[in-house]
């Protein structure tokens, strides 16, 4: 009880390095807290515009959700590799870290290519940014059209997000063996942040649009 | 004389424990689907999905991005700064009820005249 009392005076305390990380991963802690306001006042946004209009709900249980949900499963499985990728490379063992880094990356292009073909299949249908498909505006009437805007806003800018990552892992495997530790946790950071945006995507974009049962 | 800055590894948390908190992230977002699939009010979906949601990015935040081993001073820097901008931001929100009064739908009923 001392000893915890001890260290938490410690920790106010502060002296030279209050935070006791580096610089790299206090600077990726900042830009977390940053893009996290910025996916919010988007996700709020469209909380906003979806409460003042009539909204669509035309995501099918079948296929829609269980896609999305399949691509949840795969970025949260991913998110488990790049912890056993910073694990291992905090045991020292960098080359299981690099196998590790490499699987996530490949999850994340996974997550890319599915979410590629559900914006193709809904790009199909007639929905654009500005746009409702036709079908959807007569079984919605009066519907606001920037259903479309929204969707491919918040999605596209996630899937943004998750294509940088892929890239960002894909040099830190090739580099692994020159990066401290330190660097492989700092890009953990980062991919953990993108499967945390879409712990909320999914579920305010995907299951409230659920396509009414009869 | 080179100051140096020391960084220690104070790796916590073993692949047993990372395990098990990806199975209840699994856990939850099945539950999430589950309640797509039974179709409760958009109301109750919306507070238990959030609620659902808040706990997953804890578990995220707390154990896959390390932040429950870290220094208390970083904790304290991050997370009360996100929860309050994030608070301040909804503040606009309510505001859409009005703008949904605000919407034309369609011309006043005839009055009748006797």
């Amino acid at each position: 009880m001392a000893a915890e009392a001890q260290a938490l005076a410690g920790d106010w305390g502060g002296g030279v390095h209050p935070y006791r990380v580096g610089h790299r991963k206090l600077g990726m802690w900042l830009f977390i807290m940053s893009d996290s306001l910025t996916f919010s006042a988007l996700l709020i946004g469209y909380a906003y515009v979806r409460a003042s209009n009539v909204w669509p709900t035309p995501f099918k249980f079948y296929p829609s959700i269980v896609f999305s949900s399949v691509m949840t499963l795969v970025l949260l499985s991913s998110s488990l590799t790049m912890v056993m990728a910073v694990s291992a490379s905090a045991h020292g063992k960098k080359s299981a870290a690099r196998k590790w880094i490499i699987l996530t990356a490949l999850l994340g292009a996974t997550f890319i290519i599915l979410h590629s073909i559900e914006w193709n299949h809904l790009l199909g249908e007639g929905l654009k940014p500005f746009q409702l498909p036709q079908e959807w505006a007569e079984r919605w009437p009066g519907s606001t059209p920037l259903f479309g805007a929204t969707f491919f806003g918040i999605t596209g800018l996630h899937m943004f997000h998750v294509f940088t990552g892929c890239i960002y892992l894909f040099v830190v495997a090739a580099r692994v063996k020159k990066l401290k530790h330190e660097d492989i946790e700092v890009s953990g950071l980062y991919w953990h942040f993108v499967d945390l945006v879409w712990m909320f995507v999914f579920p305010m974009i995907y299951l409230l649009s659920i396509y009414p049962k009869k | 004389m080179t100051a140096t800055v020391e960084t220690e590894e104070h790796f916590a948390g073993s692949n047993k424990l990372f395990v098990s908190v990806w199975i209840w992230l699994l856990a939850l977002t099945g539950f999430e689907v589950f309640l797509g699939y039974v179709q409760l009010p958009v109301i109750y979906m919306l507070v238990i999905l959030m609620g659902a949601s808040i706990i997953k990015a804890a578990l995220i935040v707390a154990y896959f991005m390390h932040l429950r081993f870290e220094r208390l001073n970083l904790v304290l820097t991050i997370v009360p700064a996100v929860v309050i901008c994030i608070c301040l931001l909804l503040v606009f929100f309510p505001d859409s009820f009005r703008a949904r009064q605000l919407r034309y739908s369609g011309p006043p009923a005839a009055e009748e005249n006797h």
